[in-house]
């Protein structure tokens, strides 16, 4: 039987895009461990937002009602999601927009890239988009002669130092002002050498290279946070004011959005605008929301597509567990308060969704196979499932999408063992006395064999009582 | 009260100090403890780590063994979280309707230690008296799982003798996981490192916890450094008195290197 004949709806296909990293996560942390810049950026970026995200939360007096709002709309959408889908279609096109389906990254990047090709630009302004880096629309609107200019600030400090980004939010996370201060020097045209890593002299640096760029640009590319189904309204979220410049300014704007973002009703962003920033940014309010409905003869872009996004979402929506990872608004929250996340960072984790929603986004989207250690790479502690704000359950997913990953044939036949004892209690109270740890790590107590050596490699390790609890009890 | 003790195949086998401690405590407020033999292992370890097929008889096994008793206590915040939330889901993954519901029920009477002396028994002082300078760091599971809130600081607090000194970013995880901290075994030492310099910035001799697992884990690393900081389990503190001997003796290490 062939995932065809079955009727299976496809993953994200390999080759193209940033789903699937090039090694194993344990191996990939290693490095950045060692990293001690990193390991400083990233520990004072996530304690600062945790701490500003807790306090603007801690304001809202309904917080757990709205958290659960959001989760309720999230799965009632994917409930209907053909329907809302063909509701959003219809609507767009009604108010002058052109609606394109997109199964995979494939599609949807020779869709972008004829549509710029179209225009005749050999430029396109690009608002953040966590969407857009995941199916490599940048890289294959360069192979097509066409140059994508970032103007997130962080996402163009990512892109200026040829380099990826490591945080859904907050892309150059891994980087400090003084890394950002030599990027810019190296990679922006005209800086003056005498650049200062204050602050406010990047940014005006950023600003003026950006500035001839959002007037002479004639197509803009975003994604979306949200479309209205009924009224045919995207909206974007930011705080820079550089996607309203992308939005407003060119002729031509194209938006890429994955079919999860759809929402029934205006009425149902008044409960993700309130849980976005406080979760995200740890903002009351972001600073720019914008929001258009197809095109408005003589008032911003003349012309509007909208790109809507497959690339494995249908596959994760026919997991009944595991669909819950498409509520997902692209917060953050998650890595943020994510213990290991904030050791790693975002690299580690391969894909464009690093922290604990990539961790179960990313082996969905690509199947589990091919990211068959991210759902590994978390402790379960459990802090993604508080913070989250549409309340998805990260750590069942993780455990379940651990039951469909590939397991090591002798990991899988000590398991098996270990459980054929544990259910017969005379061979267990049997294997408790045999098992004297003491025996494998050599009579000098030097470490276990592989590959129980990750235990004794930082940590020592007690010998058996001489007394198990039951053998005590036995003889009370 | 007739109690039964689910002691933990971890327990059992490499901290049975920690489930006499939980048999002494309960013994000494006037309770009768009873220890159901055909017990072994919740399952936890296959479910975290991608076996629900292998747990399902260990689970079959746990509802089977507790079902006949009213009230049901753990040492760990951890392996009660793995009755509560994991035995039902399993169980109805694996489409046995009927286990799911007595596992539920199972799990409605089942109790981790500092839930069942403050909820149940109605308890914070509990007589016992620890002179020495403890932090609690407040596992996981104990905090998100159960939401045990402060019911354990609480029992600290009217502990005589007891110097209790707050520890730092308490809420972090300490990187044991399971075999997360083999699988991920350097990820899992940067957890271990951060929360190893916080405990050791309390200057407290002794640090506590409800679970032996992650105890093992944040042991093995202060004995690795030498750092003279125990970790204690919050039973034997709370079954420790002026007539017991409560200096506590040293763990015996088989890998020390």
């Amino acid at each position: 039987m062939t995932r065809t004949f079955l009727g299976m709806p496809a993953t994200a296909p390999p080759g193209v895009g940033q789903l699937r990293g090039t090694e194993p996560f344990p191996s990939a942390a290693r490095r950045s461990l060692a990293d001690p810049q990193l390991r400083r950026n990233l520990g004072h970026a996530t304690t600062t937002i945790r701490a500003k995200s807790a306090g603007v939360i801690a304001e809202v007096p309904d917080w757990e009602r709205l958290r659960e709002a959001g989760r309720a709309i999230k799965a009632d959408v994917l409930a209907r999601l053909p329907e809302l889908l063909e509701q959003l279609e219809a609507r767009v096109s009604a108010a002058g927009g052109v609606v394109h389906w997109a199964a995979d990254a494939n599609e949807a990047n020779r869709i972008v890239t004829d549509l710029v090709r179209a225009t005749g630009s050999d430029r396109v302004i690009k608002v953040k988009s966590m969407v857009t880096q995941e199916i490599g629309l940048n890289e294959a609107l360069a192979e097509a002669g066409i140059e994508p200019v970032e103007t997130d600030l962080a996402e163009l400090i990512v892109q200026l130092g040829d380099d990826r980004p490591s945080h859904i939010l907050v892309p150059a996370i891994h980087r400090n002002r003084a890394e950002i201060r030599e990027i810019f020097l190296r990679a922006m045209p005209g800086v003056d050498p005498a650049l200062t890593d204050e602050p406010a002299a990047l940014a005006a640096v950023a600003r003026g290279y950006l500035r001839q760029t959002f007037l002479t640009t004639r197509v803009a590319v975003s994604g979306a946070n949200f479309a209205v189904a009924e009224t045919g309204t995207l909206a974007v979220v930011e705080s820079e004011g550089n996607g309203r410049m992308c939005l407003t300014l060119p002729d031509t704007l194209i938006t890429v959005m994955g079919v999860e973002k759809v929402v029934p009703t205006w009425r149902d962003l008044e409960v993700f605008l309130q849980l976005l920033p406080r979760a995200s940014t740890g903002e009351r309010m972001n600073p720019y929301t914008s929001m258009w409905t197809g095109v408005t003869p003589g008032d911003g872009p003349q012309a509007f597509h909208l790109v809507l996004l497959d690339n494995g979402r249908s596959a994760v929506l026919a997991d009944e567990v595991g669909r819950q990872a498409l509520y997902c608004i692209r917060c953050s929250a998650c890595l943020n308060v994510c213990p290991v996340y904030e050791r790693t960072g975002g690299h580690a984790y391969g894909s464009v969704y690093p922290g604990p929603i990539g961790a179960v986004l990313s082996p969905q989207l690509t199947g589990v196979a091919d990211n068959a250690s991210l759902p590994y790479a978390s402790s379960l502690c459990g802090a993604c499932y508080d913070a989250c704000p549409v309340k998805i359950n990260i750590p069942e997913l993780l455990v379940q999408l651990r039951d469909q990953a590939p397991h090591p044939r002798t990991e899988a036949a000590a398991m098996a063992a270990a459980a054929y004892t544990m259910d017969r209690p005379r061979l267990y109270e049997a294997a408790q006395r045999a098992v004297r740890l003491s025996r494998l790590a050599g009579r000098r107590g030097r470490g276990l064999p592989p590959p129980l050596d990750g235990w004794t490699g930082s940590r020592d390790l007690p010998d058996p009582p001489a007394q198990t609890f039951r053998q005590w009890w036995a003889g009370r | 009260m007739r109690i039964a003790l689910f002691v933990t195949c971890l327990a059992d086998t490499v901290f049975p100090e920690a489930a006499k401690a939980t048999v002494r405590l309960l013994e000494r407020l006037g309770h009768e403890v009873v220890f159901p033999p055909e017990q072994t292992c919740c399952g936890q370890m296959h479910v975290n780590t991608g076996y629900q097929r292998d747990a399902l008889p260990l689970i079959r096994r746990h509802v089977r063994t507790f079902d006949p008793y009213d009230v049901i206590v753990a040492p760990s915040g951890s392996c009660v979280g793995s009755v509560r939330h994991q035995h039902p889901l399993v169980a109805r993954r694996a489409g046995d309707e009927r286990l799911a519901g007595r596992a539920e029920d199972v799990a409605g009477r089942t109790y981790e230690l500092s839930e069942l002396l403050v909820d149940v028994l109605g308890v914070t002082d509990v007589g016992a008296y620890y002179p020495h300078r403890v932090t609690y760091h407040p596992t996981c599971h104990s905090l998100r799982m159960l939401r045990v809130g402060d019911r354990p600081l609480r029992l600290l607090r009217a502990v005589r003798g007891l110097d209790l000194v707050e520890l730092p970013a308490a809420e972090q995880c300490c990187g044991f996981g399971g075999t997360f901290a083999v699988k991920n075994a350097d990820t899992s030492t940067a957890m271990l490192a951060d929360k190893m310099r916080h405990v050791l910035s309390t200057g407290a001799d002794v640090c506590t916890a409800s679970d032996s697992s992650c105890l093992m884990h944040l042991g093995g690393g202060l004995s690795r450094l030498r750092t003279g900081v125990r970790t204690v389990h919050l039973a034997e503190i709370l079954a420790a008195t002026e007539q017991g001997e409560t200096a506590g003796t040293p763990t015996r290490m088989a890998v020390r290197p």
